[in-house]
C-alpha cells in the first residue's frame, strides 16, 4: 500500500516538473500581492510592520488557493482519474498523495519564499522562525481543504471562482491561527500555543478531508 | 425501538401524503407562537434596564441565530443520511434547507447590526457572534452556489452535502478560533445577553419566539420540499393522480 | 404592559426607529419566504396545466 503511496509520489513530482511554470505562477501571484500592499497603504515601515503578519497570511492563502485550481484538471481531462476510483487502491490513499506532492512542490517553495518578502515588509529577524514554523504547519491545511473544493469543482466549466467561494470560509481559522501566531512573535510574547493549535489542525486535516477529497472526486467523475 | 417510520421516509410518496398533516399543524403553531410571541415581546415585557426598549430586537435575533446554525446542522445530518442511505428526501431536505437557511442568517446579521447602533454606537462591530453569522452566511452561500453550478440532480445533491459536512465538522473550530481572535483584540466587550440573570417575562416570549420560529422554518421547509418532490417524480403514476387532482382545483 | 400610551409604545423610549425598522425588515423576510415557494407552486402547476392542454390538442 505504501508502494502505491510513492510510486504515485513521484509520478506526480515527474508531471510536475515538466511544466515549471504552472508551479512558478502562485510563487509569482504570491510576491505580487505582498508588493501591492506598500503601494496600497504607504511606504511607512511602522505600519507595514504591525499589518505584515496579516498580509503574508492573506498573500498565501490566495497563492495557494490558485494553485489548486488546476490540482485535479488535467487527470480529470485524461481520464487518470477514473483509473483511480475504479483501482483496487483505497481513494483515500491516492488523493492523499496527489495533495501531497501539490503541497511539496508548491507549498514549501511558497513556505521558503516567505521569510524574505516579510523581512522586506519590515517583519523583525526574530519572528522568522515563528512565520516559517506557522507556514510550515498551516500550508498543509489550506492545500487538503482547498483539494476537497477542487474535487468538488474538477468537473465544471469556470469552478476557479465557485472554489474560492466554497473555501475561503473553511480558511479562517487557520489564517486566524497563523496570523495571530506572527502577531504574538511581533509583540514578543510565546507563540508556541496558536503552533500547537495549527499542529492539532494540520493531524485533523490529514485524517480527515483525504476521505472528503475521495468522495467529492467520486460524485465528480460519476456525473 | 421501531424504525419502520425511517424506512418509510425513503418513499416520495408516503412523505407527501404525510407531510400535508404536517404542514397544517406547524403552520398554525407558527403563527399562533410568533403572534403571541411579538405582541408579548414588544408590548408587555419590561425594558432592559440598561438597555431600554432596543433590547427588544432580541426577540427576533436571537431565534434567527438559533435557526440559522441547527439548520445547517440539519443540513449535515441530511447530507449524511442522504450518502449513506442514498435517501432521496434527505437530498431534497438539504438542497431545499439552504435558502432558508441563508435568509434566517441575513435576518440575524440585520438586526445584529440595528441592535448594534444604539447599544455600541455603531452599525457594524468585529464581534465575535456577528462575524461568526457572517461567515455561515459565506458557507452557506458556497452550499446554494454548488447546487446551482451543478446541473445533474443526484451529483448536486451528494457534492452540497459532501460540503455541507465538511463545514459542518469546521463550524465548531471556526466559532472556537473566532472567539478566541475577538478576546484577543478587543477585551471586555459589552456583552449583549446575560441568559441567567434574564426574568421570566422576559425570556418566556423569548421561548415562544424561538419555538415559533422552528415551526415557521419547518412549515416553510416541507413547502418547498413537497413542490420538489411533485417536480422530481413527475414520471410516477401516484404524482401524475395528483397533479391532475391539483389542476382539477386550479381550474 | 409596560407602556403608558400608544404613542409611547411607538416612540419605544426613543429607540423607535431602530426596533421597529428590524422588526419590518424581519416580517418582510418571513413574509418573502413563504410567499416564494407559493408563488413557484403555482407557476408550475399552471406551467403543467398548459403542457398537459398542449399535449391533449395534439
Amino acid at each position: 500500500m505504501s508502494n502505491v503511496f510513492t510510486l504515485l509520489l513521484k509520478r506526480e513530482a515527474r508531471l510536475l516538473c515538466r511544466r515549471p511554470a504552472e508551479l512558478a505562477n502562485p510563487l509569482v501571484f504570491f510576491a505580487i500581492v505582498i508588493a501591492l500592499f506598500p503601494l496600497a497603504v504607504g511606504p511607512e515601515t511602522q505600519l507595514l510592520q504591525t499589518l505584515s503578519p496579516g498580509l503574508i497570511w492573506v498573500a498565501a492563502l490566495l497563492a495557494v488557493l490558485l494553485s489548486l485550481d488546476g490540482l485535479f484538471r488535467s487527470d480529470f481531462e485524461d481520464g487518470s482519474l477514473e483509473q483511480w476510483v475504479v483501482s483496487p487502491h483505497p481513494l483515500p490513499l491516492l488523493v492523499l498523495a496527489k495533495v501531497c506532492a501539490h503541497w511539496l512542490f508548491s507549498g514549501l517553495a511558497l513556505v521558503l519564499l516567505a521569510p524574505l518578502l516579510a523581512l522586506m515588509l519590515g517583519l523583525p529577524g526574530r519572528c522568522v522562525p515563528v512565520l516559517l514554523l506557522s507556514l510550515l504547519l498551516g500550508t498543509p491545511i489550506l492545500s487538503l481543504l482547498g483539494a476537497v473544493g477542487a474535487a468538488l469543482t474538477v468537473g465544471l466549466k469556470r469552478g476557479g471562482l465557485l472554489l474560492a467561494l466554497l473555501i475561503l470560509p473553511l480558511y479562517i481559522p487557520v489564517l486566524i491561527l497563523g496570523s495571530g501566531a506572527m502577531q504574538a512573535a511581533l509583540q514578543g510574547l510565546p507563540a508556541v500555543g496558536q503552533l500547537f493549535w495549527l499542529g492539532s489542525l494540520t493531524a485533523l486535516a490529514v485524517t480527515l478531508t483525504p476521505f472528503a477529497i475521495a468522495a467529492g472526486l467520486t460524485i465528480s467523475v460519476g456525473e | 425501538m421501531n424504525w419502520t417510520w425511517f424506512h418509510k421516509l425513503g418513499s416520495p410518496k408516503w412523505f407527501y401524503e404525510i407531510s400535508s398533516l404536517w404542514l397544517r399543524g406547524l403552520s398554525v403553531a407558527a403563527i399562533l407562537l410568533i403572534l403571541v410571541g411579538t405582541v408579548w415581546g414588544l408590548a408587555f415585557a419590561p425594558p432592559d434596564y440598561q438597555q431600554g426598549n432596543s433590547f427588544r430586537i432580541i426577540y427576533i435575533h436571537v431565534p434567527a441565530a438559533f435557526l440559522a446554525q441547527s439548520c445547517y446542522l440539519m443540513m449535515a445530518v441530511a447530507g449524511l443520511v442522504g450518502l449513506v442511505w442514498k435517501m432521496k428526501l434527505a437530498d431534497v431536505a438539504l438542497q431545499q434547507a439552504a435558502p432558508i437557511g441563508a435568509w434566517m442568517t441575513f435576518i440575524a446579521l440585520l438586526t445584529g447590526a440595528v441592535w448594534g447602533k444604539p447599544t455600541w454606537g455603531a452599525w457594524w462591530v468585529w464581534d465575535a457572534r456577528l462575524t461568526s453569522m457572517l461567515i455561515l452566511l459565506f458557507l452557506y452561500f458556497g452550499v446554494i452556489a454548488l447546487g446551482q453550478a451543478i446541473t445533474n440532480r443526484d451529483s448536486a445533491a451528494k457534492a452540497c452535502a459532501v460540503l455541507a459536512l465538511v463545514g459542518a465538522v469546521n463550524i465548531p473550530i471556526i466559532k472556537y478560533s473566532v472567539d478566541w481572535w475577538n478576546t484577543l483584540h478587543q477585551p471586555a466587550t459589552f456583552t449583549v445577553t446575560g441568559k441567567a440573570s434574564m426574568a421570566p417575562e422576559m425570556w418566556l416570549p423569548l421561548l415562544l419566539m424561538v419555538l415559533g420560529f422552528y415551526c415557521f422554518f419547518g412549515a416553510v421547509l416541507l413547502l418547498r420540499m413537497r413542490l420538489e418532490v411533485l417536480r422530481r417524480e413527475a414520471r410516477t403514476s401516484w404524482v401524475k393522480a395528483e397533479m391532475s387532482r391539483l389542476l382539477e382545483k386550479v381550474r | 404592559m409596560s407602556f403608558a400610551s400608544f404613542s409611547e409604545f411607538l416612540a419605544m423610549g426613543s429607540h423607535g426607529p431602530y426596533v421597529w425598522s428590524a422588526y419590518g425588515i424581519s416580517f418582510l423576510v418571513v413574509l418573502l419566504n413563504v410567499a416564494l415557494p407559493l408563488l413557484a407552486r403555482r407557476r408550475y402547476l399552471q406551467e403543467e396545466a398548459r403542457r398537459l392542454r398542449r399535449e391533449g390538442a395534439q
